[in-house]
């Protein structure tokens, strides 16, 4: 589905990725953890084409996307829900959605509205309210909501459980088990490694820019560097 | 509680006296050949230490005077009321729309000349408003230069009337048109600039096409400007007394009416508010476009709209280019009604009343825009009376205005889209 080939990434002088080599398959959840700046959003940024890598290859679907505008990428099957959120505040829910499939046609729109309701019912109840004025889980919500309604065969998710209580990243963590089910590919980077490592298939350590480890969810989750460095011993 | 107040209070009283003595209590009076100072009148003098009494006792009170003043909102009647429900809203904002494009279509024929030719120059600041709403308010890129375009727009049909007698409706599509790539032109370099950055760099860009124009004499006449633009014809039909170019009829002949110099100045009002209307119209179907929600999209968050594959880039360009299209309409419309253009009618000020307009108006409201286009022409007239303080009176008009509502006059209600449930 998505491969990353000793992908190499710069921003100035400054290299972030030293040759870095990840794989996610068709159908999988794959985690990415790692400690503050090493490179977890660079890697997601590259995919995405902003920054562009500066060597090695970045192939979505058998294509090679490595040089293409971003806004290219993100129309080809592929959604992001950025770090943070970023719902457009000032918009209500459904506005909000409508601009998730802003270039497939109406009654696409349509149906993956619906779809977004029944995954989070409590969307449908905020309906017409501004995004900017919901709780932080219901945003969230939104924000994985609006990616979803291009009808991607693959969602990269930066962070999401980044300053959300404990029941509701529970919640998210779910829903994105059940996307897996719907035959969407998630890739899934996190800092909260013991349920990001819980829910993947497969997961990837990064170190400063390096691929430290590679293995299943839950062979990492029982390494015991691992458990040493993420997941409080 | 006094203290702090109390020496704030003198230094504001003294620094009122330090200022306001030396500019208004001292003349320079010509003596033979030299120049001699003296005093001002004691009248004067009195009215500067008034005043430095009445700063000290309002910076001593100040707390308290704001205080009450933040209540003053509350008297408003209709501060309580509830919003009307959308649809009812916007069939009542439609009826009002209409009603007021009606009453200003018969409107001319009742007052007198001076006003028709102020009304006209309203049209124009709303045409040039609206288009700065596409790039300011939906958009969210802050544009300084944007007197640029409507030079651009004046100076087209200028030369082109100048040059090859182009008429003012072949000169119409071409200024505007030109206009808009010039608007294109600029997008590219600022593509990736935001905020103060855009803004710096679209003032120097508005500076440089005045610049320009002012200095390549050999084109443009330089601050000399360019005089005798035609007016409009309507199907070939003049408005003066005689008919200036060859194969035109007079209107006044045709119709068998006696001459008369409102003629002109009212159609020329009138193509004025069509094309306002126009601008309004086409600006809110784009609104409700596509491409009007992605500008919004991309003024609420550039990277989630990013993400979701829009392109910064024709999202960007697209609101220069519009923006700058109605610019170059309102330019057309301005050189043919004056006459005649120069250099100094696109100065920075144009740039900041039109952005002014916006803001007062309500970023993205397309009414609130209207009216504030309206209150910004008018007023600094109505205060003619006042003189030399009239822009003084504005200025104070306008901070208040930002003090009471920041949102502007009618703030931007989103145009709630809703899609058609199919059966």
């Amino acid at each position: 589905m998505l491969v990353l080939e000793n992908v190499h990434t710069h921003y100035g002088k400054i290299e972030a990725l030293h040759g870095v080599s990840v794989e996610v398959n068709k159908g999988e959840i794959v985690s990415l953890i790692g400690a503050n700046g090493a490179g977890k959003t660079t890697l997601l940024m590259t995919v995405c084409g902003n920054p562009q890598a500066s060597a090695g290859r970045v192939i979505l679907e058998g294509r090679d996307i490595t040089n293409e505008a971003t806004s290219n990428i993100m129309r080809s099957g592929i959604a992001i829900v950025p770090e943070g959120r970023r719902v457009f505040s000032g918009l209500t829910v459904e506005e909000n959605l409508h601009m998730g499939g802003f270039f497939n046609t109406k009654a696409e729109i349509r149906k993956s509205q619906e779809h977004v309701y029944e995954l989070f019912p409590r969307l449908k109840e905020r309906e017409h309210q501004r995004a900017g004025t919901m709780s932080g889980g219901e945003q969230q919500m939104l924000a994985i909501g609006r990616a979803l309604m291009s009808k991607p065969r693959m969602i990269i998710l930066d962070e999401p459980s980044l300053g959300l209580a404990p029941i509701i990243i529970q919640q998210i963590f779910e829903i994105i088990g059940h996307l897996r089910e719907e035959g969407i590919t998630v890739f899934l980077v996190e800092q909260n490694a013991h349920q990001a490592l819980n829910l993947a298939d497969r997961g990837y350590v990064l170190e400063t820019g390096r691929i430290r480890l590679h293995d299943t969810g839950k062979n990492l989750l029982a390494n015991p560097e691992v458990r040493e460095a993420y997941l409080g011993g | 509680m006094a203290t702090p107040n109390f020496k704030h209070a003198l230094f504001c009283a003294i620094v009122t006296l330090i200022i306001a003595y030396p500019i208004l209590g001292l003349n320079l009076v010509a003596q033979g050949t030299k120049v001699g100072l003296e005093g001002a009148t004691t009248s004067t003098v009195i009215s500067v230490v008034l005043a430095a009494f009445v700063v000290f006792f309002f910076q001593l009170f100040r707390d308290s005077i704001m205080g009450n003043l933040g209540k003053l909102p509350k008297l408003n009647p209709l501060s309580g009321r509830e919003p009307m429900p959308q649809a009812k809203r916007a069939k009542l904002e439609s009826w009002v729309l209409t009603a007021i494009v009606v009453f200003a279509l018969f409107w001319p024929f009742l007052v007198s000349r001076g006003s028709v030719d102020l009304a006209t120059l309203v049209l124009i600041y709303v045409m040039l408003a609206l288009g700065l709403n596409v790039v300011v308010g939906l958009a969210g890129l802050l544009d300084l230069g944007y007197v640029a375009f409507y030079a651009v727009g004046a100076y087209t049909f200028a030369l082109l009337s100048q040059y090859f007698g182009f008429s003012f409706w072949a000169a119409l599509p071409i200024g505007a048109c030109l206009a808009a790539l010039f608007g294109l032109v600029l997008g590219f370099p600022v593509l990736r600039l935001r905020g103060d950055y855009l803004a710096i760099v679209t003032l120097g860009f508005g500076e440089i096409i005045r610049i320009l124009l002012n200095n390549w004499t050999a084109v443009t006449g330089g601050p000399n400007g360019i005089g005798g633009i035609p007016e409009p014809t309507l199907f070939g039909m003049e408005f003066g007394r005689r008919v200036k170019e060859e194969g035109n009829t007079s209107f006044h002949e045709t119709f068998g009416i006696a001459y008369s110099g409102e003629h002109k100045v009212i159609f020329l009002y009138l193509i004025a508010l069509v094309l306002a209307v126009i601008t309004a119209l086409v600006i809110r179907r784009l609104m409700r476009m596509p491409v009007g929600r992605a500008w919004e999209a991309l003024r609420e968050d550039e990277i989630a709209a990013r993400s979701l594959g829009l392109s910064r880039t024709a999202v960007k360009l697209s609101a220069f280019t519009i923006g700058a299209f109605f610019a170059g309409f309102a330019g057309t419309v301005f050189a043919s009604k004056q006459g005649f253009i120069s250099p100094e009618s696109f100065v920075f000020l144009e740039s900041a009343i039109i952005l002014a307009i916006v803001v007062l108006g309500g970023m993205g409201s397309q009414i609130g825009v209207i009216l504030a286009a309206i209150a910004v022409t008018i007023l600094p007239e109505l205060a003619r009376e006042f003189a030399d303080y009239r822009m003084l009176i504005f200025g104070a008009a306008m901070v208040l205005m930002m003090v009471w509502r920041p949102q502007g006059l009618m703030p931007m209600r989103r145009i709630h889209i809703e899609l058609k449930r199919q059966e």
